[in-house]
């Protein structure tokens, strides 16, 4: 199974098509629920970051979970078992990269479940939806 | 509209009273959508006849639209005020990331009121809004003010940070208001406005959804939409090179305005061309919030310290068409690390880039004829080309040291009465000119255009599409520039970049907003722009505008344009079946 990869951030414009193409999924506009972020690295003359689950193998956001609500990936990273979480918010606090998004109206996080939607729009090639074997380790 | 529509919210901030509150506003939404259509109805409520535009009274007002946040390039804010550089409708737009900004933070529009005794920054995060001490800002660079406030307060990729240079807190009558570095409003004098109130910058953000009526038409439509714009060739052209491609093009056509339009031809325009610019100092693009166009254009500049070895810094530049032509073509400066140089001055003092542009080209004339001398410019001796002086010339602008620059800091209408030097004096309904000698287009859109800007009917598309095969009469110039005008009003309602206009034609629109929850049926769009833009010549007309005694300056009936010698009579004749639209 693919999984979503910042191949080159060098080439991001930050213009967050990414970000609404992420949120229009559920058939909204916006930017609430959003799993995938874009900003400056402290003004744009700096370029800009793109912060989105790098889908770990051993995800420290799971291993942090209360009640088991964030469930492996086959090929790592995590699924969100909402009925279970409790919103306590660990998996944002162990989340290195912060790329364990908030849902402010559910109180529960927003993780990249790696369906590559945001990847048909992003007009300058800045992240894919790579298989293992496509990724290059040493870029 | 959608019962739980964050449009329909204003927010109104008081500054002399330091309160806020939030009226909910769905008629005027419902009737005028949004951006220009909802501020000029507000401004109409709250700018009293004969306002002093720096005085308590004058409202800030900023506006978005219903498409924000849904499609892309729906990325426009619309500022309204009375502004302080023509006496009379302050309206300026800007991107960066200020539309999605105000709208995730559950707005369609903001009301800023009153004044502040000492200086101060606002925030407004959702339903958070804050007065903070601003005194710890004052007095610093746009860039500099930017860069404490981006660390200070939170929100950063979600947010927008408008701010004034040191132009603004001196009220330079063309001061501009910045937004995210490399945007502006520019236009008119907000940044003054800003700094009359003692407003330093207003940061907002948020985080919302938007719902629609339908899901699977809105993610169709949007699909759309996105690869109509992926495939409009304006959007390629200004991606690659940038709006500063026009330099080329227009120098091509004997229409770029050079040495205060002594000149439509710049012999060295290669110099300071797109092409020179991209080869050698193009660093990054840049795209305001939700647009694949990316025409934000950067250079990056190294230059060494002079006074010890091996000592650098590298300033990063938005440069576009107009800056370029107002501090290149129009000084005569071909240097193009010259024209950096002090188009990143005019940026971090906070002033509009083609009004200080055009100001100085007039100095420089004035200067040569021996209108003015060295007792008023303070020893300085503009001469076409000379940037060290022209920086010079632009901090003096803002520290307004004697007489002179007291009066060039309020714009060449002003300057030429006291000094003269009228006839070359390139200000339209006193806004200085952009950079177009195209023909009668251009001029009469700066002349009759609702804000005496290019962008309002842009004339000078007409005059490039009809050269050389068909000679427009005065009336169908009257008629078409009315036109073009009030459909700008709907895309400047539904706040779409002009650069998307391709593709945002009255159906789509009219489908578009269907999706959004708004009815409003192709029919009465159009007649929705015409009205709007009536509804703006009612507020210039009672603030004292007139089509009738507009004054045209000679020099662009000297110097001939791609149509030739323009004639007086042509443009008179054109502005009194102008005229009718509005009677």
């Amino acid at each position: 199974m693919a999984r979503l990869h910042v191949v080159d951030l060098e080439r991001c414009v930050g213009c967050q098509l990414c970000m609404f193409a992420c949120h229009r999924r559920f058939g909204k506009g916006g930017l609430g629920k959003s799993a995938i972020f874009v900003r400056s690295r402290g003004g744009m003359s700096r370029g800009f970051t793109v912060i989105v689950c790098r889908a770990c193998e051993d995800p420290p956001c799971a291993a942090v979970c209360p009640v088991d609500a964030l469930q492996l990936g086959k090929k790592g990273g995590v699924v969100l078992q909402p009925q279970k979480c409790i919103g306590c918010g660990n998996c944002k606090d162990a989340c290195t990269i912060g790329a364990v998004f908030w849902d402010e109206d559910a109180n529960k996080p927003v993780i990249c479940i790696h369906c590559g939607y945001c990847t048909k729009y992003c007009p300058h090639g800045v992240i894919a939806l790579l298989d293992k074997e496509q990724v290059d380790v040493t870029a | 509209m959608l019962q739980h529509e964050p449009l329909q919210r204003v927010l109104y901030i008081d500054l002399s009273r330091r309160r806020f509150w939030v009226d909910y506003r769905p008629e005027v939404f419902e009737r005028y959508i949004g951006g220009v259509g909802v501020a000029t109805a507000l401004l109409h409520e709250e700018c009293p006849e004969g306002t002093d535009p720096l005085g308590l009274d004058n409202p800030i007002i900023f506006a978005v639209g219903p498409l924000v946040g849904l499609f892309p390039m729906a990325s426009k804010t619309v500022a309204m005020f009375k502004s302080p550089h023509t006496g009379n409708l302050g309206e300026s737009h800007a991107g960066g990331r200020s539309a999605v900004s105000i709208r995730m933070a559950g707005y369609g529009a903001i009301v800023i009121k009153g004044a502040s005794n000492t200086p101060v920054y606002i925030t407004v995060f959702n339903d958070k809004v804050q007065f903070h001490d601003g005194r710890g800002i004052w007095g610093m660079k746009s860039n500099l003010a930017a860069r404490a406030l981006r660390e200070r307060e939170p929100g950063s990729g979600m947010r927008t940070i408008m701010r004034i240079g040191v132009g603004g807190e001196r009220l330079v009558s063309y001061a501009c208001l910045n937004t995210e570095t490399y945007r502006h409003f520019g236009r008119l004098g907000l940044g003054a406005v800003f700094g009359s109130k003692k407003l330093k910058a207003i940061i907002i953000g948020g985080k919302h959804s938007l719902s629609v009526v339908d899901k699977k038409g809105y993610k169709k439509s949007y699909d759309e939409i996105f690869k109509q714009l992926l495939s409009s060739p304006s959007l390629k052209k200004y991606h690659d090179l940038g709006t500063v491609l026009n330099i080329s093009h227009l120098n091509k056509l004997k229409a770029l305005p050079t040495r205060n339009l002594q000149s439509p031809f710049f012999e060295e325009a290669e110099k300071i061309s797109a092409e020179h610019l991209a080869e050698n100092y193009l660093g990054r693009r840049i795209a305001c919030t939700h647009c694949p166009m990316a025409c934000i254009h950067l250079a990056a500049l190294r230059e060494p310290y002079e006074d010890e070895s091996y000592f650098y810094k590298t300033t990063f530049t938005s440069y576009d068409y107009e800056p370029i032509y107002a501090l290149g073509a129009m000084l005569g400066i071909s240097d193009v690390r010259g024209v950096l140089r002090l188009l990143d001055e005019v940026e971090v003092l906070g002033l509009d880039a083609i009004t200080t542009g055009v100001v100085m080209a007039w100095t420089t004339e004035a200067f040569q004829k021996g209108l003015i001398t060295g007792k008023e410019t303070l020893g300085l001796e503009p001469a076409w080309g000379r940037y060290q002086t022209y920086i010079e010339i632009v901090k003096n602008i803002v520290s307004q040291p004697n007489r002179f620059y007291k009066a060039i800091a309020k714009g060449v209408e002003y300057a030429s009465e006291i000094y003269g030097g009228k006839d070359f004096a390139l200000a339209f309904g006193k806004n200085e000119m952009s950079g177009y000698h195209t023909g009668y287009g251009s001029h009469l859109t700066l002349l009759a255009g609702s804000r005496h800007s290019h962008l309002d009917s842009a004339g000078y598309n007409f005059d490039q599409n009809f050269l050389g095969k068909e000679n427009l009469s005065p009336e169908a110039y009257a008629q078409r520039i009315f036109a073009e005008e009030a459909y700008r009003q709907i895309l400047s309602s539904l706040v779409i970049c002009f650069f998307a206009r391709g593709v945002y034609g009255y159906p789509t629109i009219a489908h578009l907003l269907k999706i959004a929850g708004f009815d409003l049926p192709e029919g009465d769009l159009k007649e929705l722009g015409e009205e709007i833009l009536r509804e703006k010549y009612r507020f210039k007309l009672r603030e004292g505008f007139s089509l009738d005694n507009l004054r045209i300056p000679k020099r662009i009936l000297e110097t001939p344009s791609p149509y030739g010698e323009l004639k007086e009579d042509f443009f008179k004749q054109a502005l009194i079946a102008y005229k009718r639209f509005f009677q």
